[in-house]
């Protein structure tokens, strides 16, 4: 089984419209799985027509809770915080009681709050519990080109990086239970914590790249990080006839690095078309963008699939 | 006025609208003094603040090209040990929640990717064998932007003191290709260059634009620089921490399911967890369906512009152009956008008072 990570460094260049069209592509010719990696901004269940198998509650670290009847407003917690999640806050409820008495103690914000325990070790009164939080929801879909393992990073979380290979491993298990041939992960922008979770243990990395400036200079950053942790690079020009001669520079840039450019997409509002129908591209219209990408697919599937797609077909039951 | 856009989806044109609303509020002939170079809370208003949030892949510098003048490494403070006084006890690795410090038998392993910096080792370690040292992870840098040249006229952009052009000081973070965590070097930015009063201080009426387009005196305290914070896509931690301490938090998107699948998520960030008031502005206008609207119009969300699509602002851009610069005339507007999310804020804090 192989794996494929699409992803773009720089945001919005087409990675799900990619990912999308190639999960119907391949799962004409291959019996495939599906991940979504961008967890904070899940796209590829809204073209992709998904049926909730199961859904699981994420776990994703603990926050730290001050009991308010314990603590004494020492405020050693808000000194050893390095994220500034510890502020002193007035007693309500104390106020509200007649006769009462002012009180201040401290409060610690949970969306600043990274879990580290600091606070809970240094606190005299052991008035500091760490609480387990759940960060959000993680699913088994089953969609037309095979099933899609999809998650929902809770608003302004952490660990987006554990939910991202939680689903990937998810995807991965199912591929080897089910004799899948490929697992396809839409992945998440930019070049951190999520995209080095997302690009782990994968056998290609296909850059979606728009022949922008910032396309170009994202790409040689996001490049840099699949070089880092060993993964392969393939790119994908999306949008190449909007400055072609910014795509013959990131052309060039790739043959300078050996890195074959597989696919040129044309500009077309056929792509926004399909997404507000929900499907992708190559399943709504023909037409040039679908040509390229069929293209494009039958690139990849050489490239990933060395021995050739029938060796692989053959092998599958 | 602290600004941070955002969008939750990629390229729906926050460093568009960042860059050009930086650009279109930049008052024309004013120079600047050599004491508001010096002392950041003296700036004149009329020069906006811009930082660069999204520190895994920069690009508003692409567009503003700005002179750097100061440079710094930042990162974050990983635990060194001190073998000597070292009793391999292990608490460290006990009290360290991710995992990033390890003992094992007489070696101590550290894994700086592994680290948040949070010191709790060295605070717990009973013999003092723990120092801690910065491990890099990144750049921040400041300088100032001119104005985009006049088409035609060679680029120049000559440091501060010449040019009589208006200006904006600029400051972007930079995360080493490799590292994971984009958080620190973000809160490391802000902290370097904001004003520590830039959103408490009073707002003051933000004048509406007069016809000719020039906001002439903005005037005010330093409370009122706008400070334009352009943020990275998505949802999580490092989006979270570009719209702390915002006054109002932009959200660019594009009129498809997939721009108000991600804005809800954005929404629901800066509004229903952090609080903060939001407006939108629409970009690639008549692409797509009318549900950002909707959306829009049920939550009560201000629309505060609409961008056409146009394939003329597309082009500019893939050629490091800005969208005030191929189309001068949307100047007014996002000076008006300014100008409609100062009177948004003031609102706010007037309801609050």
């Amino acid at each position: 089984m192989k794996q494929l990570v699409i992803l773009s460094g720089k945001g919005g260049t087409g990675k799900t419209t990619v990912a999308a069209a190639l999960a119907h592509l391949a799962s004409q010719e291959l019996s495939i799985v599906l991940a979504d990696a961008d967890v904070d901004a899940a796209n590829l269940e809204l073209v992709l027509d998904p049926t909730k198998q199961e859904e699981h509650g994420f776990m994703g670290g603990q926050v730290a809770v001050i009991d308010p009847e314990k603590c004494t407003a020492c405020g050693i917690c808000a000194d050893v915080c390095r994220f500034d999640a510890v502020r002193p806050h007035l007693h309500l409820e104390t106020i509200q009681k007649p006769g009462f008495q002012e009180k201040t103690w401290f409060q610690v914000d949970p969306l600043a709050c990274e879990g580290c325990a600091s606070c809970f070790y240094q606190c005299p009164e052991e008035a500091i519990r760490m609480e387990e939080q759940q960060a959000g929801l993680w699913f088994r879909s089953d969609t037309r080109f095979g099933p899609l393992f999809h998650a929902h990073l809770f608003a302004g979380q952490e660990n987006s990086g554990k939910l991202v290979t939680l689903v990937k491993q998810q995807a991965r298990l199912r591929g080897l239970d089910t004799g899948a041939a490929l697992v396809v992960v839409d992945g998440p922008p930019g070049i951190g914590c999520p995209v080095i979770s997302a690009s782990a243990g994968m056998d290609m990395a296909l850059h979606v790249v728009e022949p922008t400036i910032s396309g170009v200079h994202d790409l040689e950053r996001i490049m840099g990080t699949t070089d880092h942790f060993g993964v392969p690079s393939l790119v994908a020009i999306n949008k190449a006839d909007l400055n072609l001669a910014r795509s013959e520079e990131i052309a060039a840039f790739c043959a300078e690095r050996s890195v074959e450019v597989v696919g040129r997409i044309p500009y077309d509002t056929v792509v926004t078309e399909a997404m507000v129908q929900g499907r992708p591209v190559t399943d709504y219209a023909d037409g040039p963008v679908t040509d390229a990408l069929k293209g494009m697919w039958s690139r990849v599937s050489d490239l990933i699939f060395p021995d050739g797609i029938d060796v692989v077909k053959g092998g599958q039951r | 006025m602290i600004i941070t856009v955002a969008s939750g989806k990629g390229g729906t044109g926050k460093t568009t609208v960042a860059v050009s609303l930086a650009l279109s509020i930049t008052a024309d002939g004013q120079d600047l003094a050599d004491q508001d170079l010096t002392d950041k809370r003296s700036v004149n208003p009329a020069h906006p603040l811009f930082l660069d949030c999204d520190v895994e892949e920069p690009n508003a510098a692409l567009f503003l090209r700005p002179t750097i003048e100061e440079r710094r490494e930042v990162g974050q403070m990983i635990p060194e040990v001190d073998l000597e006084k070292c009793t391999y006890c292990g608490r460290c690795a006990e009290v360290c929640q991710y995992h990033a410090i390890a003992v094992v038998g007489e070696k101590v392993l550290v894994f700086p990717e592994l680290c948040h910096g949070c010191g709790s080792c060295s605070l717990n370690c009973p013999t003092g064998a723990i120092h801690e040292v910065l491990d890099v992870i990144g750049t921040v840098e400041r300088g100032w932007a001119g104005l985009p040249p006049v088409a035609g006229s060679p680029p120049s952009y000559p440091p501060h003191g010449g040019g009589g052009k208006g200006r904006i000081e600029f400051a972007q973070g930079t995360m080493n290709v490799g590292e994971p965590m984009a958080v620190p070097i973000i809160r490391q930015l802000k902290q370097w260059v904001i004003p520590p009063d830039a959103s408490t201080g009073p707002v003051l009426p933000v004048p509406s634009v007069v016809e000719g387009s020039e906001v002439e005196g903005l005037g005010g305290t330093p409370g009122d620089r706008p400070v334009i914070l352009d943020a990275s896509p998505g949802t999580a931690c490092p989006v979270v921490e570009s719209m702390r301490g915002a006054d109002f938090v932009l959200m660019v998107t594009e009129p498809t399911p997939f721009g108000l699948h991600d804005l809800r998520l954005a929404v629901e960030v800066a509004r229903d967890e952090l609080g903060l008031p939001v407006g939108v502005v629409i970009n690639r206008d008549g692409v797509g369906d009318q549900g950002v609207d909707e959306y829009c119009t049920a939550e009560s969300i201000p629309i505060l512009m609409r961008i056409p699509l146009d394939r003329r602002i597309a082009e500019a851009y893939s050629d490091g152009g800005t969208l005030v610069e191929a189309l001068p005339e949307y100047r007014e507007q996002f000076q008006n956008l300014y100008a409609a999310v100062g009177r948004l804020v003031a609102d706010r804090k007037g309801a609050r008072a």
